[in-house]
């Protein structure tokens, strides 16, 4: 077991992102299966058009989105993106990209609250229409808000519920007693007596069911 | 529709819009299934995290249990033996084959084909006995396990699989002779539930959804894992991107998994090794348990401490049977996940649907459906 080798970011990716946004807006990370770099949150979006668009790049393919929390830990969130290019099997009318695989990461802190109060991100609806219910998915269950999602609801949990269950400080399993029951409000004594009275009484009954008619039901009863 | 339908496959609810006939909008209400298995990961050590997340898609388990041991394997560095890699794509392919043998059965039922759900689980019956020999249990077998595998292959499994195999290609052969020239079905299949090229990529679909639409993308041919570039196999791909293509591409994948899977037997040796060696990560093997106090020790502490798994975060993608499925997971360097995260291909299959069945008929939703081949528990997780 040796200490896995890093993958370096791709030189290339990295200076035609940059034509874009300034330098310190995208630094690479190291990682040990794919090239892997930071976003700064408010350049997300030209990031990602460049890397869809750019015919060198064309990263076509939304693969996945999501989000660790790293609580205690500030920035707290990471929302977690991963991208590629599939070369020959889909590409631009001029021609192929190389085939290649991307992670790319924005910190999220807690303490920069947007809309609903929450920390948020941008929203990559507009460029992948894939990103809707990832993002949604994100929201509920981490409670990241995505600015310029068109339909930002809870998805697998239902509509009413309290808390985003992946969040670290969200507890695990949350044991409760059941509504419908309750101690007994009897001594032990009361209890054995009412047990008592109530086979007495309906011995007697019984005994007397024979020998008497049933009272009719009347409708003054 | 749903969530009791009979054909949504499980608890998928859609709200329909309706014109008459006709769907002019339609919602899909999804997570009925959600018993948050990615929280509870969290909680577990690494081996325990297998069997959980073998019940995401619980119709290609050994898919599941194989991308999450790939991608901590990764943070961990380790290098598999030829003989473990080898008997996890047969375990791969006879999944795949599985998840696709109950995707056809289900698929034409649904559609209105009975009988050949009947031919279709006989087969499945006889990969579950497969599953059932080499971990005594059926449908989750947690036999793919990190650094290598649970134990050795049971003896006669490689007849016992050589006997499947030699039957499948006529087995296959059958399913066609009823459904692909029979005009009911092609009048249901043909020109249903289109979704065009550039749509299906943005919409995150790949497998075999976006190579019935001319998507040349597999995962074993682009980013090889498992040595897949040493076998010799054949990508299927259609053009018409409509329930009959994936149904031939699926088809055809089928074919294709057997033909994998006769290689990989022809490579598996009698005898060796189903580990990597790394006691740090995979127990002794039991007659040095029994018999030597270090590797007893080892093994009480890989049981009642598990193991550390270095910092760092990996997502190694597999071709499942639905299409591209990996885990993305992170670790601090404990012996607990922080992070399990599954790629789950079902859950954009499902957010696909109102696309593919907009503007179509009613009974077309359930093809769409079918075609899609979601399964909740994977889209739910």
């Amino acid at each position: 077991m040796e200490t896995p080798v890093q993958i370096p970011f791709d030189a290339q990716v990295l200076d035609l992102v940059r034509e874009k946004v300034p330098a310190d807006a995208i630094e690479p990370a190291p990682a040990v299966d794919m090239p892997t770099a930071y976003v700064a949150r408010e350049h997300m979006l030209a990031v990602c058009e460049t890397l869809r668009d750019h015919p060198a790049l064309q990263f076509s393919f939304l693969v996945e989105i999501t989000a660790a929390d790293y609580h205690p830990a500030t920035p707290r969130f990471e929302v977690v993106y991963h991208f590629a290019c599939l070369g020959e099997a889909f590409a631009q009318p001029a021609g192929a990209a190389v085939p290649r695989r991307l992670r790319l990461k924005v910190r999220v802190p807690d303490n920069d609250l947007g809309e609903q109060s929450l920390p948020w991100a941008h929203s990559l609806t507009p460029l992948w229409p894939a990103a809707n219910w990832l993002e949604r998915e994100v929201f509920d269950l981490f409670g990241v808000a995505f600015t310029g999602h068109p339909d930002l609801r809870r998805i697998l949990t239902p509509d009413d519920w309290t808390g985003y269950p992946l969040r670290k400080d969200y507890p695990v399993q949350v044991r409760k007693d059941a509504a419908s029951w309750s101690p007994m409000q009897l001594t032990v004594e009361e209890f054995a007596a009412n047990v008592r009275a109530t086979r007495a009484a309906s011995a007697a009954a019984a005994r007397t069911r024979v020998d008497e008619p049933v009272p009719m039901r009347t409708d003054k009863d | 529709m749903g969530p009791q339908h009979p054909s949504t496959h499980g608890v998928l609810r859609l709200v329909l819009e309706l014109d008459g006939e006709t769907i002019v909008g339609a919602e899909p209400t999804i997570g009925f299934l959600h018993t948050g298995i990615e929280k509870t990961a969290e909680q577990k050590k690494w081996q325990q995290v297998i069997p959980l997340v073998e019940r995401m898609d619980y119709l290609g388990a050994q898919s599941n249990s194989l991308s999450f041991c790939l991608s901590a394997e990764k943070l961990l560095g380790l290098e598999m033996p030829d003989r473990v890699t080898y008997i996890r794509v047969l375990i791969a392919e006879l999944q795949r084959l599985n998840s696709h043998l109950v995707w056809l059965a289900t698929h034409a039922m649904e559609i209105g084909a009975i009988s050949v759900m009947m031919y279709a689980f006989r087969e499945r019956e006889q990969l579950l006995n497969l599953n059932e020999m080499i971990a005594g249990f059926r449908l989750f077998p947690s036999y793919i396990r990190i650094g290598g595998l649970r134990e050795d292959l049971p003896r006669d499994y490689k007849k016992a699989v050589k006997e499947l195999l030699d039957k499948m290609p006529a087995a296959i052969d059958n399913y066609e002779l009823m459904l692909t020239k029979n005009q009911v079905w092609t009048k249901r299949t043909k020109g249903v539930a289109v979704l065009s090229k550039e749509m299906t990529l943005a919409l995150g679909l790949v497998g075999p959804m976006a190579r019935a639409v001319g998507i040349n993308y597999d995962v074993r041919r682009m980013w090889p894992y498992l040595k897949y570039d040493t076998f010799d196999f054949v990508v299927p791909t259609r053009t018409a991107g409509d329930v009959f293509a994936r149904y031939q591409v699926k088809v055809e994948e089928m074919r294709q998994s057997v033909r994998i899977c006769q290689q990989a037997l022809e490579r598996i040796s009698p005898t060796g090794v189903y580990d990597c060696g790394d006691y740090r990560v995979v127990p002794p093997p039991k007659d040095r348990v029994y018999t030597e106090m270090e590797a007893l020790i080892q093994h009480f502490l890989i049981y009642s401490q598990g193991f550390t798994v270095l910092k760092g975060e990996a997502y190694v993608p597999v071709e499942g049977a639905r299409g591209e499925h990996g885990f993305y997971i992170v670790s601090d360097g404990g012996n607990r996940p922080v992070r399990v995260k599954s790629r789950a291909p079902s859950f954009l299959a499902c957010q696909a649907l109102p696309h593919m069945i907009k503007g179509g008929l009613i009974a077309d939703v359930i093809a769409a459906i079918g075609s899609t081949d979601v399964v909740m528990g994977d889209v739910d997780r």
